[in-house]
Parts: C-alpha cells; structure tokens; sequence
C-alpha cells in the first residue's frame, strides 16, 4: 500500500536514535528462523521481496509500530501463505498441516543454501534507451498508487537531478501485484534538502532516493 | 511469539515447502560469519590500493568479487566515499535495505522509526544522536535505499595510521562508520 505507515521518511515525533551496544544477531531464537522461512520461500518461488514488502505495508498503522522488526515479518509471511492459499488459517492457528501443498518451483534444501547468502540480481535487459541522463532535471511525479510503490511520499513533486543511471531493474510496483517484472530504468535521483523541506532547511543537506522511470517526469519550464 | 512461529515452521515442513536443516544453517551464517568484517576488510582493502579503491568507487560489486570471498557479494553494491567535504549516510526510510553481505544483519536502531524517519530531514540531528558534530561546511550526502541498489560508505582513513598494515586498518573499521553515523576507531584507540 502506498501512503501507509512505512514510509517514514520526513516524520517527526519518533524520539532520539537509541543505539544498543553489542546488539546480537537476533534477540531471539524465533527471530532467526523467521528471517530464514522468508528465504526459503523466496527460494521457492511462493513470493517476491516486493511481496513480502507489500505484505507488511498492508499491516495496521498500530500494529506495524508496535511490535518488533522479526514480527512484521512474521505476520508478512502468514498474510502471504493465506494469499497465495499456501495454509489456510486454521493450519497456522493449530501448527500442523492438513490441507495438502500447493506444488512450489523448488525447495531450498541445506546444499543450496550458499545461494540464499547472496542477494539475486534486479538488472534486466533494457527494453528502451534511457529517458534521463546524468545531470537532468526531472520532478518526482505526484502520484499515490493504491499498491505497493518504492517511491516515498517525501519526494513525490519535488525536483532534482539525475546523478546516477543504474540500468534497468525489475519494476517493484509490478512485481508486488504479480504483473511480472516489467523492468524499468533505475536512477538516482538528487534533491536539495532546501527544495524537500523549505527554506529554512539545512542548505548542507543533499538526499537522493533510487528511482524508477516511471516515477519521474520531464520539467516542463527550465528552473 | 516462540509458539507462533514454531506453528509456522511446522506447518511449512509438513508441507513440504521448506527444509529446517536448511533454516538452520541460514541462521548459523548470520550468527557466526556474516558481518561487519566482510565490509570492514574491503574499506581497508580501499585505504591501502589506489588501484582497487578506484575499481571499487566505479563498480562495488566486481570489485569485491574481485576478492573472491567466499560469501559472495550480490548485485548493485555502490560504494560511496567520504571526504573532507562530504559526508555520506545511507538509510531505508521504507523499510530496512542494507548491504547485508558487508555489514551483517542490520542492528535494530538502523529499522527503527526514530532513525528512519530524521535521517531524511535532520540528518546533522541524527549524527549528534550518535556522538557525532559535523562541521557546518560539510555537506551532507543520505543515501535513501529505496531499489535494489545497496549503498556502503567509503570512510575516511584515520590519521596516525600510515604504517599499519590492512589486517590492523580492518580492525579500525566499524560498522557504523560504513553506514556513515560514526567514523572508524583511531589508531590509538584500536
């Protein structure tokens, strides 16, 4: 979902940054093994990291703040099985299976896990030539999808320029709602702290966001 | 929550979709071999070779590659470098990307609200959090991982340090100092 509590980017009222010294890998042992379910899903095929994303985006604005990191995911990966009709409710509410499985693409087995330790690949073959170059000017479009998007709320207006072009990169805004990868191109995108928070901004202040194509549009006057 | 995710788990295996003994070593690797060190050994790699500082600034993840560690790094690694005049910080503001080959897991202050939400808007207010008064002159570059590109701060090499070797820099190199809310230890503190 787009304009929910996740994107956090300009909020205040958040409080101080609070560092835990010596934090552990994770602070439970459930912690681990949900981290490790979501790959092995992954691996699966049963979902995409935009579906997983998505998943969360759609939890309750007080739910999502209220419980822990490995918990969203946790209540990401139910929403999903029940989506997918992986599990039904009653299977995830008495722990044990009685429907039968959905057949799934391959399963991660412990000789295949080397390949779960590495991030896939998001570039794709470029279906056009680019549209911007580095240094153009470009406005972030106004726009507010009822579905998952990676382009955050902050940005959605403002103008900046192009700094870096990172080729063409699965479109999560597709991927999220199972229309496929419909690759698009990927940029960084550079925006004055001054032109995303007024005036009296900080001038020292540069945010860039990575952006796709479609969330960018030309500016129709120079600046 | 224990329970909950045991029922999860249990449901997933009799299904047949997963295989714990898969689950198990995935959570060793994080716990044992996936962390900060990974990154830690390629800024002082940087620090020390011109020649593979330059590879690793135009294309992150061939350069690392190029190390032939044996957690190999995904795609669309981007090291940033910081400098006397810039200074670079990385934050997912929707939800908790990270270089997770180079830095391990990412710590929980880095997912909070608190961290995600200012490091957008009053990035020099979240660095004081940490300890850390830039100079006004300093510009300040954030990094908001919003694709699947992930970012790794290049940081500054301490002074005093020309001498060591890149086993002894490694150690200088924190986490924090990589996401761009602290710098490495001195020399001498190390």
């Amino acid at each position: 979902m787009t304009n929910s509590i996740h994107d956090m980017g300009g909020m205040d009222g958040f409080g101080k940054v609070e560092v835990e010294p010596n934090e552990p890998p994770f602070h439970q042992a459930w912690e681990g093994r949900v981290l490790a379910m979501q790959r092995a899903m992954g691996y699966a095929g049963a979902w995409n990291i935009d579906m997983s994303r998505a998943a969360q985006e759609l939890l309750p604005p007080q739910v999502y703040l209220s419980v822990s990191y490995y918990k969203r995911w946790a209540l990401g990966i139910e929403h999903n099985l029940l989506k997918q009709g992986l599990a039904n409710a009653g299977e995830l509410a008495a722990g044990h299976a009685v429907s039968p499985a959905k057949p799934l693409r391959r399963k991660l087995t412990p000789d295949k896990v080397a390949a779960v330790m590495t991030r896939g690949s998001y570039g794709r073959p470029e279906p056009a030539p680019a549209r911007f170059k580095p240094g153009d000017r470009v406005r972030a479009k106004n726009i507010h999808p009822k579905t998952h998007t990676r382009l955050p709320r902050y940005v959605r207006g403002r103008v900046g320029t192009v700094d870096l072009v990172h080729g063409c990169h699965v479109f999560p805004d597709a991927a999220a709602i199972g229309q496929g990868e419909n690759p698009q191109w990927l940029y960084t995108i550079v925006f004055d702290g001054r032109e995303l928070w007024g005036a009296d901004a900080d001038p020292t202040v540069k945010v860039s966001i990575d952006a796709f194509e479609p969330y960018l549009e030309t500016l129709k006057q120079p600046l | 929550m224990q329970l909950r995710v045991r029922a999860l788990e249990t449901v997933l295996s009799e299904k047949g979709y997963i295989d714990p003994a898969a689950l198990d070593l995935i959570v060793e690797a994080y716990e044992t071999r996936v962390g900060p060190q990974n990154g830690a050994r390629v800024v002082a790699k940087a620090w020390t070779d011109p020649e593979f500082k330059g590879r690793l600034l135009a294309d992150g993840t061939a350069a690392v590659r190029s190390l032939g560690y044996e957690n190999r790094v995904g795609d669309h690694l981007v090291v940033v470098e910081n400098t006397q005049r810039v200074h670079n910080m990385v934050v997912c503001t929707l939800c908790s990307c990270y270089p997770w080959e180079m830095l391990g897991l990412p710590p929980v202050w880095y997912k909070s609200a608190p961290y995600r939400s200012r490091a957008v808007k009053d990035p020099r207010g979240v660095l004081r959090d940490f300890g850390i008064d830039l100079p006004q002159t300093t510009e300040i570059r954030v990094w908001d991982s919003t694709a699947e590109t992930r970012y790794l701060v290049l940081p500054m090499r301490p002074s005093g340090t020309a001498g060591l070797a890149v086993d002894e820099l490694t150690a200088l190199v924190t986490r924090d100092s990589m996401i761009g809310t602290g710098f490495p230890k001195s020399a001498e503190r190390a």
